[in-house]
């Protein structure tokens, strides 16, 4: 059996790499793949601990989180289509108007 | 068991009638108000009757329970009210007395443009006279206290428009709020010893206390702080001040208010209380001292005095002070005797110098006057009569409680006596000359025309008259109600019936010093007075009649000592140097440029500046870069983080 940290550490890699793509991508589509990417980073731990303790909870918690992620795929991409069609560019730094 | 008297009914009436012409008095018509109001103030004054007649038999107090009103713990106030042979007196006074100054008012007050204002005030002052008066506890009382204190600053600041009127309302309302502190502070220290305002059971407590005891410090601190609210109601030593002031006021306000009945509230708390004052004989000697000194001095001020209505006023703190004496000799039966009779006539007086004050066209100023006993019959009758009466002049209302004063005083102290008696002289002094410089010699006016402009007393511009003339019948009436009274209202103290009358209240409990004295120095002591009452009226005569000349002459004699007193003793100066400067002062200096402008508003100035100064930094946090929101985000988690497992959380 492969031990619970093989895991862990898997999980806080994909975690980390969501957040540096988040951080340092501009365009906007990258920096939504990033989410997803910190979403199953999150998602791999609570399976890790659910098969670890034998609980169903953890898997219960990434249905929720795969349900939320589903919405908000559905609701971003839309925002990202609109977003393109009235600026004509993906680029985060770019979509600025409400700077002062 | 008396039967149920429905006692609550006497002060609601007229609290209806105030609300009715408050309300609606504006658009109804002068006759509508004035029929309202002497509706309800005449119901008031035939229920209290009533309700006496059905009790009084009795000597036992009659109880009347509302509602509850505070309940805490064991402590609770009631509104409630109570009745025995004290109140019964007041009561009769207040509502008969009331009840003819107000028909008087609705001749004196017909043309003025706010008629029904005025009734509404006069209503409303006859509903909280009468909750004072009827209260069974400290709590409702000084509800009563204070509402007539507010009727008395609406109406003598009634003619607002004029300033001297809008100011001495003020003066009055604070002068008196004075007093009330000494008032509030005492019944606090009631409540503390004794958990109850309740007139019964506070004294009930009282009772067992000796003078020797171990409460006497407390009751005569008590005793002490009623006295300083007696002294701001009743314009006694040092708060007098706002009495004089007060006749600003409409003159049928004069004397309801600031002669009758308000002013005697104070000689009504004490004597409520006489179980305290009696158990703390220093302060029963401060109430003596306060109420001689006043007596006498009041009464050299108003030697002076040339307006009409201010040596009315003075006789009445003068008089007023007569009450607290006798008190202070523990004759409180004495005092309420003379606050009666003192209703009787001086309540004329005022309502007379009303007459002539209508009659020559707002003049109040008796140089400018004289003459008058044949221009205006019916008033110099009614005023001779009070006049002789307030002289002390067998056997007329005054002579005998003022006799019954100062042979109480006598017993207590011969000093007391000896002011007494000479105030008396002065008081006989300056009544005859008010009379004589109003009625007697040739009528000194201006022509009666232009008074519209130089006395802007509203309600007499209007009607032109070349000469004074009578008042109409619905102001006479009154003033020979009140001079029938004021011939015949001491025969009820022969043979002290009236102090038996209230018995009940006060003698049962504590043996007099001297019950009945020498009956030879007691007519000893009348046979002076009385020579002093004529003494006053001849020297008045002399004066002010037949030498005419000589009052400038020995006023030139006197020199600065008359200036003094023609000036009050400069008490007004005094005050307004020591204390009244030094508030404003104060005030403006230190509390509004001190501390409100640099304290209060700096603070909250620089509280906003530093605020708008904070958030120029911080909003460059907030660029609208998307990416620099998500690092701050992940910095916050970072920290978190790095918290967390230095705290440990993940063992």
């Amino acid at each position: 059996m492969v031990p619970l940290s093989y895991y862990l550490v898997l999980s806080g890699i994909l975690f980390a790499c969501g957040v540096t793509g988040f951080l340092i991508k501009r365009n906007i589509i990258t920096i939504f793949m990033s989410i997803e990417l910190m979403l199953n980073g999150v998602n791999l731990s609570f399976v890790a601990f659910a098969a670890q303790w034998h609980s169903l909870a953890g898997q219960v918690f990434v249905f929720f989180v795969m349900v939320v992620a589903a919405a908000e795929a559905a609701v971003g991409l839309a925002i990202i289509i609109s977003v393109y069609r009235s600026r004509e560019t993906l680029n985060v730094d770019q979509v600025n108007l409400l700077k002062l | 068991m008396t039967p149920n008297l429905n006692l609550w009914l006497i002060p609601i009436l007229p609290l209806a009638g105030a609300a009715i012409n408050g309300f609606f008095g504006k658009k109804s018509s002068r006759k509508a108000v004035s029929i309202v109001a002497l509706v309800f103030s005449g119901a008031a004054f035939a229920w209290a009757l009533t309700a006496v007649l059905r009790y009084l038999p009795s000597d036992v107090p009659y109880q009347e329970f509302l509602v509850h009103w505070i309940r805490s713990g064991n402590f609770s106030v009631d509104f409630a009210f109570y009745l025995d042979r004290l109140s019964v007196v007041m009561l009769l006074v207040v509502t008969g007395v009331g009840f003819l100054i107000h028909i008087y008012s609705v001749g004196y007050m017909w043309e003025d443009p706010s008629f029904y204002r005025f009734f509404s005030y006069l209503n409303l002052f006859l509903f909280f006279m009468l909750t004072l008066i009827l209260a069974n506890n400290y709590l409702l009382m000084f509800i009563g206290w204070e509402g007539v204190g507010l009727a008395s600053y609406l109406l003598i600041g009634f003619w607002f428009t004029k300033d001297s009127a809008a100011s001495a309302g003020k003066k009055a309302f604070i002068v008196n709020r004075i007093g009330d502190f000494g008032f509030l502070i005492g019944l606090f220290l009631v409540i503390q010893n004794f958990h109850s305002l309740n007139f019964t059971q506070v004294f009930d407590q009282v009772r067992p206390l000796g003078v020797e005891g171990s409460g006497a410090g407390l009751l005569t601190a008590i005793g002490i702080l009623l006295m300083v609210g007696a002294c701001g109601k009743s314009a006694q030593i040092p708060l007098y001040v706002w009495l004089p002031d007060a006749m600003e006021g409409p003159t049928p306000v004069s004397a309801l208010i600031h002669a009758a009945t308000m002013v005697t509230a104070g000689v009504y708390m004490v004597s409520r209380s006489h179980v305290i004052f009696e158990r703390a004989p220093i302060a029963l000697t401060v109430v003596a001292v306060i109420g001689t000194l006043t007596a006498f001095f009041a009464a050299t001020i108003g030697i002076t005095q040339t307006d009409i209505k201010k040596v009315l006023a003075y006789s009445t703190v003068s008089q007023l002070g007569y009450m607290f004496m006798a008190c202070g000799a523990g004759a409180f039966s004495a005092g309420i005797f003379h606050l009666m009779t003192h209703a009787f006539f001086k309540g004329l007086l005022f309502l007379g110098a009303g007459s002539v004050i209508h009659s020559v066209g707002g003049e109040q100023d008796m140089r400018k006057m004289g003459g008058l006993k044949t221009y205006i019959p019916t008033t110099f009758a009614t005023m001779l009569i009070a006049t002789l009466a307030i002289a002390g002049i067998p056997p007329l209302a005054g002579f005998w409680s003022k006799d019954e004063i100062l042979w109480k005083a006598y017993q207590a102290n011969p000093v007391y006596w000896v002011i007494g008696a000479i105030t008396a002289f002065i008081t006989s002094f300056y009544m005859f000359r008010l009379l004589f410089m109003t009625f007697w010699g040739d009528y000194k006016g201006i022509s009666v025309d232009d008074h519209g402009q130089a006395h802007a007393t509203p309600g007499h511009g209007d009607h032109g008259h070349g000469e004074p003339h009578e008042s109409p019948m619905v102001m006479l009436a009154p003033l020979m109600i009140l001079a029938f009274l004021s011939l015949v209202g001491g025969f009820v103290g022969i043979h002290n019936g009236f102090e038996h009358f209230l018995d009940p209240v006060f003698g049962s409990e504590f043996p007099k010093a001297v019950t009945e004295g020498n009956g030879n120095t007691e007519w000893l002591l009348m046979g002076i007075s009385v020579l002093f009452a004529f003494a006053g009226l001849i020297l008045a005569y002399v004066l002010y009649v037949s030498k005419p000349y000589l009052p400038e002459k020995i006023a030139d004699s006197l020199g600065s000592f008359y200036d003094a007193v023609l000036n009050k003793y400069y008490v007004d100066e005094i005050y307004a140097a020591v204390f009244v400067k030094p508030l404003v002062d104060g005030s403006k200096q230190v509390l509004w440029q001190g501390v409100d402008r640099k304290v209060i508003d700096d603070s909250i100035n620089n509280a906003a500046h530093g605020a708008q100064h904070v958030s120029d930094e911080v909003r460059h946090m907030q660029s609208g870069n998307l990416r620099s929101y998500a690092g701050w985000i992940a910095a916050g988690a970072a920290i978190v983080i790095a918290y967390m497992t230095w705290l440990g959380v993940g063992r």
